[in-house]
């Protein structure tokens, strides 16, 4: 084998990919051809770095050097410059937002640093398709350890002790479940992964599989072992080509290599996976629904109890988790429950990923210690809010979650303290807004996804939200009526407590966090007919500021329905019952004097 | 051939041979900076630093070998530094070849300074 000098690791996750990550692969091979330096230099794909707003991403090791925004002909210049003269290529290092300084180490970027990552310990580091590389950063280490070493009844113990929750949303004890499916007696049971993810917004799972698919693969193998199952299947929606693709190399490099299939590293044990593809629905990651997708029937939920662990996949005991909760096993078992159960709070041990996004900075993934707080995520590790505007609220959770307002921006983040604020922890999305955003507005575009997506079993769910998304719409286009928010509150518990799954049960979520801390925008915009965040367009009228107007009188000149009354040396008003919203006036004023709300 | 890992001892050995996969992006390992500026690479430094990957590949080290441009001391060139964690960093001069071999084999190797070719010192 030989050993190459550097490695030039290039992020090859969906993001990097679609800015071009490729051709700056076939760049950086060209070129260390040409110069002779391809047995000095080695070029590697690995998955997402979490940092996508940058890419495509380059990080030239020993040194660590984070190269980002790459275009084709900077890779002439960073081998010239770098691999061959050892000088940075100061130009396309990282430059963080409000600063002039530029960053060169990976592991010196603010978005990095506050980071801790489980998770998402290999995703940027290893080569998805090489087990090897799994291998020397420790993979299967805990495989082995817990099938040579403990019993399945230690394993599970283990597992509580970590405190470990599960990622997909819920949180419920990840060892807890693995122990009812292990109580359950019968000569079939499943493992299965829940690999949908379907929140908008949200691609944590995809980049875990995209960048470190044999975590999962072990994971579930310590699972099948632990709870006496003998195969499993991994569900993962369609849309996500390249984990498919990632995952399948590894199934095969795992079968190789004896770490699935039969006589499991010679000790007897024996575990199959299977890949199932969905159709992407957001309903088949509820998990009986999803069972039901596997089965080859219509992606339905069903009524529980009978639980997964008694009654699952063709009425076999199974045990359901999200991919996060399997990346996060063979830590566990590689450096102890202790260690584990030591990070985060109290009730929630570890770490969770985040998707940041919105009008935030430093979009992309964040991996962040449990009960780290709402501002420290936005602006330690977001850098904060695009062009410097006031932070408003902060979504949670996706679809199922809740919205919490600037007053509890110092919230820990943990399963426990989102649910008493009215949000939920959800797969992990979070949608960063500001002052522009209108929060009645919101809450209908969440709904209007959730409605969308109920598989229209049940009815408060199916007609509920149904209901709900009307009044939302009128409220929002300027109709809305005395007892529109009794109402929407009013539907919202009902549906809540009466609908068949999580989809029902959670999708009032975002309308009763909006109503809880953003009441007063509904009744600006049902009494006053006025959207103070400007962003209904129904209700947007321009109004003048009056330490800003400089009457000038251009505005007046320019009004196409003479809205606007003003005299020179008299500030200026707009009438809102004459203004069309059309948004001349704003352009012509030179002082920015001219605002919606 | 069948690549089956049959326990985890074969584990642990496979996971030992194949370090050098990863190595290059272990920050704690020793590290060899080589100075490339113009000058150096005149007096030779290329071939030093070839020869210390060889040799360093040859003897299964974990070394990170870098790059920087001149040093400063170009009558010395090549020059090369080697940081060993927790210890003094140590400037080489008129590294050949010859000498690259001998420091890998002495210094990065066996913990032992090749006194003659030593330039400077820097403590920890
Ligand atoms: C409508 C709906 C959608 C869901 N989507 C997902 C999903 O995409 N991924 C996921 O892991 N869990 C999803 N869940 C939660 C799963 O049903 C299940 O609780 C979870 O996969 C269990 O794994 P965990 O204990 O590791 O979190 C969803 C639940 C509901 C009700
Ligand atoms: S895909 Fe490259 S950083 Fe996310
Ligand atoms: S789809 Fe589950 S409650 Fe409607």
């Amino acid at each position: 084998m030989e050993l190459y000098r550097g490695h030039i690791l290039i992020c090859s996750g969906t993001g990097c990919i679609s800015s071009g990550a490729n051709s700056i692969k076939d760049a950086f091979e060209q070129q260390l051809a040409e110069k002779d330096l391809a047995k000095e230099f080695k070029v590697i794909e690995t998955g997402c770095h979490g940092f996508c707003e940058m890419g495509p991403i380059a990080i030239v090791y020993p040194e660590g050097t984070f190269y980002c925004r790459l275009e084709d002909e900077d890779v002439k210049t960073i081998v010239d410059e770098h691999l061959i003269k050892g000088r940075l290529v100061q130009d396309k290092l990282y430059n963080p937002p409000h600063s002039e300084d530029k960053i060169p180490s990976y592991k010196e970027i603010a978005f990095y640093k506050k980071q801790h990552r489980i998770a998402l310990r290999n995703c940027g580091y290893v080569n998805p398709e090489d087990i090897d590389e799994y291998i020397v950063k420790g993979g299967y280490e805990a495989l082995g350890k817990v099938l040579t070493e403990l019993t399945p009844d230690q394993v599970i113990d283990d597992m509580k002790k970590s405190g470990l929750r599960g990622r997909g949303g819920g949180g419920f004890p990840t060892g807890l479940k693995w122990e009812f499916t292990s109580k359950s007696e019968s000569d079939k049971k499943y493992m299965i992964c829940n690999a949908d993810e379907g929140d908008p917004g949200a691609f944590m799972d995809r980049s875990i599989l995209e960048g470190d698919p044999h975590s999962i693969i072990e994971g579930m193998v310590i699972g099948g072992y632990a709870t006496g199952a003998d195969e499993g299947y991994i569900y993962i929606r369609a849309e996500y080509p390249l984990a498919i693709n990632r995952l399948k190399t590894a199934l095969d490099q795992a079968r190789e290599y004896g770490m699935l299939g039969e006589n499991i590293l010679g000790t007897g044990f024996n575990f199959e996976l299977h890949i199932k593809e969905g159709a992407g629905a957001f309903v088949c990651g509820e998990e009986t629904a999803l069972m039901h997708s596997i089965e080859g029937k219509r992606g339905m939920p069903r009524p529980r109890p009978p639980f997964p662990a008694v009654k699952g996949l063709w009425e076999k005991p199974s045990n359901i988790n999200n991919v996060e909760t399997f990346a996060n096993v063979p830590v566990i078992f590689e450096k102890g429950a202790d260690w584990f159960a030591s990070l985060g709070t109290e009730k929630s041990k570890g770490t969770k990923v985040f998707a940041l996004t919105g009008k935030i900075n430093n979009t992309g993934l964040a991996e962040v210690p449990m009960g780290i707080t709402v501002r420290e995520i936005i602006y330690d590790i977001g850098g904060g809010i695009t062009d410097n505007k006031k932070f408003k609220a902060v979504q949670i959770g996706g679809p199922s979650g809740g919205c919490l307002p600037e007053n509890l921006i110092d919230l820990p983040v943990d399963y426990d303290s989102l649910i008493e604020a009215g949000a939920m922890m959800g797969s992990g999305g979070l949608v960063v807004m500001d002052e522009d955003t209108c929060m009645v507005d919101l809450a209908r575009f969440f709904l209007n996804f959730t409605q969308d997506e109920s598989c229209g079993k049940c009815t408060p769910c199916r007609e509920g939200t149904k209901r709900m998304l009307e009044i939302l719409e009128r409220i929002v286009d300027g109709e809305g009526r005395k007892g529109d928010i009794e109402l929407l509150e009013e539907l919202g518990e009902t549906i809540k407590t009466t609908s068949l799954c999580g989809l029902g049960q959670t999708a009032p979520n975002p309308v009763l966090s909006t109503l809880k801390y953003f009441r007063d925008e509904y009744e600006a915009h049902i009494n006053d007919e006025r959207c103070p965040a400007g962003a209904c367009s129904a209700l947007a009228k321009y109004v003048i500021d009056q330490d800003l107007c400089k009457k000038c009188t251009l505005c007046t000149k320019v009004c196409p329905v003479s809205a606007i009354e003003g005299k020179p040396k008299e500030v200026h008003k707009i009438d809102p019952e004459v203004c069309t919203a059309c948004g001349v006036c704003v352009e012509k004023c030179k002082f920015d004097a001219i605002k919606k709300g | 051939m069948s690549k089956k890992i049959n326990s985890l001892e074969d584990l642990r050995k496979l996971r030992a041979e194949k370090e050098k996969l990863t190595s290059p992006r272990e920050g704690d390992n020793i590290q060899v900076i080589v100075g490339m500026g113009t000058c150096g690479i005149a007096a030779g430094a290329r071939d030093a630093m070839l020869a210390l990957l060889d040799e360093i590949n040859k003897k299964n080290l974990k070394v990170n070998v870098t790059q920087t441009g001149c040093i400063g001391m170009c009558e010395k060139e090549p020059l090369i530094d080697v940081i060993v964690p927790g210890k003094s960093r140590i400037t080489y001069g008129n590294v050949t070849a010859d000498v690259a071999k001998n420091i890998v084999s002495q210094h990065l190797a066996n913990g032992q300074i090749v006194q003659q070719n030593v330039v400077g010192k820097i403590e920890e």
